[in-house]
């Protein structure tokens, strides 16, 4: 009895001690560093127009991506679940792809194919239209990287909840589209809320893609994250310190909202 | 379960909400429209710049020195990363699943951070911690080490959110079983636990290597673009910045190919798992354990 007492003890000091060298540590030192020399360097910086206008295109990217690729993961959810077809399995792999492919790769290939000598970029910037170096390609990078939690959370909350309802709805009378927004979305609605978040974050948080992709220019393609990088290789630390705290708080807010999801979802 | 519903109801009128049959096929069309322009052209593209000099330029590229390093260190460090986290990531789960103490809620909310927090904060942070100014005295910044616990950050959550369903499902009279029969702690892990976990360690693992290999900004500030700290990911980035783009795309290649692998390693992994364990095949699409969702689905089951 007392060995096992021991092992459980020594596993449990194991895994906890990884955790707090690991996760705990870095979250607490955001806060000691940001406020170490008071809490105007970081605020002074965190306001300055720059970074204003950093956290306003953080979240413009916010509002574009995932708008979109929750439209498009509902519907995609959707199809692949209820509609057996022979593609299903392709399409699925597809979504699966941003998980596993690098930021870099992904923000190269939107800089290729939008870039000068790409197959986009000519025909665009003969219609005035710059994707690279601007917000456009900056969303698509967002989108690219985002694309597949919101089909991920929703496809399995669909398989359990099943037809029943749906099938007695339209028994009743209802129309497809009836159907979905009085039966459907209802009992999906925190499996696509977790996905909206899991989205949001990833938005929020994203750097190697949208970084290729951006150019990073003060005051014009900088999102909080380029801010943050921009920030400590000129020295600035309180402004990197500063956006980061603003990071790291929005990223406890989404693990909170994460958690009151998936107590919801059970 | 429903998915086999579906499919078997298509020759029925009534099967939940379905689109009329012109409705399903113009909505197939948006998603692969929508896949393409989004997702499969960038790569094509990523493909027909590596290829742009034939397949001898392309190999030329991917097989010079820098690139080769760069690759390599990924690996090495990824493998690294991997054996780490399997090992400490089923320590974590089974503490999380067997264990009671104070504050588990927290702990088991505060796993899924990494996916959370924006990798150049975690960078930043990892830098402040084990660079020059460590609270600690420990100084890894810019070194090889450094890579190794940037990606032991931002991998963490995998291999725990693929074994903690698994623990949690387990039936525990055949340990009781075991136990009775003489077996020691050691024994019943190795011998009857340790055999139901593989599946989801397998597909933790792949996902995990899988990211530690593509990942870019945990790495940036805390390893840096040294010779000897130069992930493929920040080499791939140096040779856009000096307009090699048959450089860039070469290596990216390479990259985009393990990741392949990897994902058709993780479906055929759910698959021979999914085939052991539950009766319904979830119409072959494929789950990710990318948070701790599934596990809270279990746990409501349970109650």
């Amino acid at each position: 009895m007392s060995s096992s007492t021991a092992s459980r003890w020594g596993l449990r000091t194991l895994g906890l001690g990884y955790l707090a060298l690991l996760l705990l540590a870095p979250l607490v030192l955001i806060f000691f560093k940001t406020f170490e020399d008071g809490i105007s360097p970081p605020l002074d910086a965190i306001t300055s127009p720059d970074g204003l206008h950093a956290l306003k295109l953080t979240l413009i990217m916010v509002a574009i991506a995932v708008p979109i690729n929750t439209i498009f993961g509902i519907g995609c959810a959707l199809l692949l679940v209820r509609h057996k077809w022979k593609g299903n399995g392709v399409i699925d792999a597809v979504i699966n792809l941003p998980f596993a492919i690098s930021p870099i790769v992904i923000g190269l290939s939107l800089f290729l194919l939008y870039g000068t000598d790409g197959w986009f970029g000519p025909a665009l910037a003969d219609l005035g239209f710059e994707v690279l170096f601007s917000v456009p390609g900056m969303v698509l990078a967002s989108i690219f990287v985002s694309l597949p939690f919101v089909v991920r959370e929703t496809v399995p909350v669909l398989q359990e909840i099943g037809t029943d309802q749906e099938q007695a709805a339209s028994t009743l009378g209802a129309n497809a589209w009836q159907t979905f927004w009085r039966i459907t979305l209802p009992a999906i609605r925190w499996g696509v809320a977790y996905g909206v978040v899991l989205t949001t974050a990833r938005v929020l948080g994203e750097f190697g893609a949208v970084t290729i992709v951006s150019g990073s220019i003060n005051g014009k393609t900088q999102t909080l994250p380029l801010f943050v990088e921009k920030q400590f290789a000129n020295f600035q630390l309180p402004g990197a310190y500063g956006a980061s705290l603003v990071l790291a708080l929005l990223a406890l807010t989404t693990l909170l909202a994460m958690n009151l999801l998936k107590r919801k979802e059970a | 379960m429903e998915a086999h519903a579906a499919s078997s109801s298509a020759a029925t009128p009534r099967a939940g909400i379905r689109l009329p049959g012109v409705g399903a096929g113009l909505g197939r069309g948006a998603v692969v429209l929508y896949l393409s322009l989004i997702v499969l052209l960038p790569l094509a593209a990523v493909v027909n710049q590596s290829l742009e000099g034939g397949i001898d330029a392309f190999w030329s590229a991917v097989t010079s020195p820098q690139a080769v390093a760069s690759l390599k260190l990924t690996v090495i460090c990824s493998l690294i990363v991997v054996v780490i986290n399997a090992i400490f990531g089923t320590i974590i789960a089974w503490i999380l699943v067997r264990d009671e103490f104070p504050g588990k809620a927290a702990v088991n909310a505060v796993i899924d951070l990494p996916f959370a927090l924006p990798t150049i904060v975690a960078s930043l942070t990892l830098l402040a911690l084990y660079g020059h100014d460590s609270p600690f005295g420990i100084d890894i910044a810019f070194t090889r080490t450094a890579i190794v616990v940037a990606l032991l950050f931002v991998t963490l959550p995998f291999v725990v959110r693929a074994v903690q369903p698994l623990l949690l499902e387990m039936d525990r009279e055949m340990e009781a079983a075991a136990a009775s029969l003489g077996a020691g702690g050691l024994t019943i892990f190795r011998r009857i636990i340790f055999p139901n976990l593989v599946p989801g360690l397998a597909a933790g693992v792949a996902l995990a290597f899988a990211r530690a290999l593509g990942e870019y900004g945990s790495v940036l500030l805390f390893a840096g673009g040294l010779p000897e700290t130069q992930v493929s990911s920040v080499f791939i980035r140096s040779q856009i910045e000096s307009g090699n783009d048959l450089g860039a795309s070469a290596v990216s290649v390479v990259l985009l190919l393990a990741s392949l692998l990897l994902l058709a390693s993780v479906t055929l992994i759910q698959r021979w798992g999914s085939r052991h364990e539950r009766d319904g095949d979830g119409g072959g699409l494929t789950t990710m354990p990318m948070s701790g969702d599934v596990v809270t689905k279990k746990e409501a089951d349970d109650e």
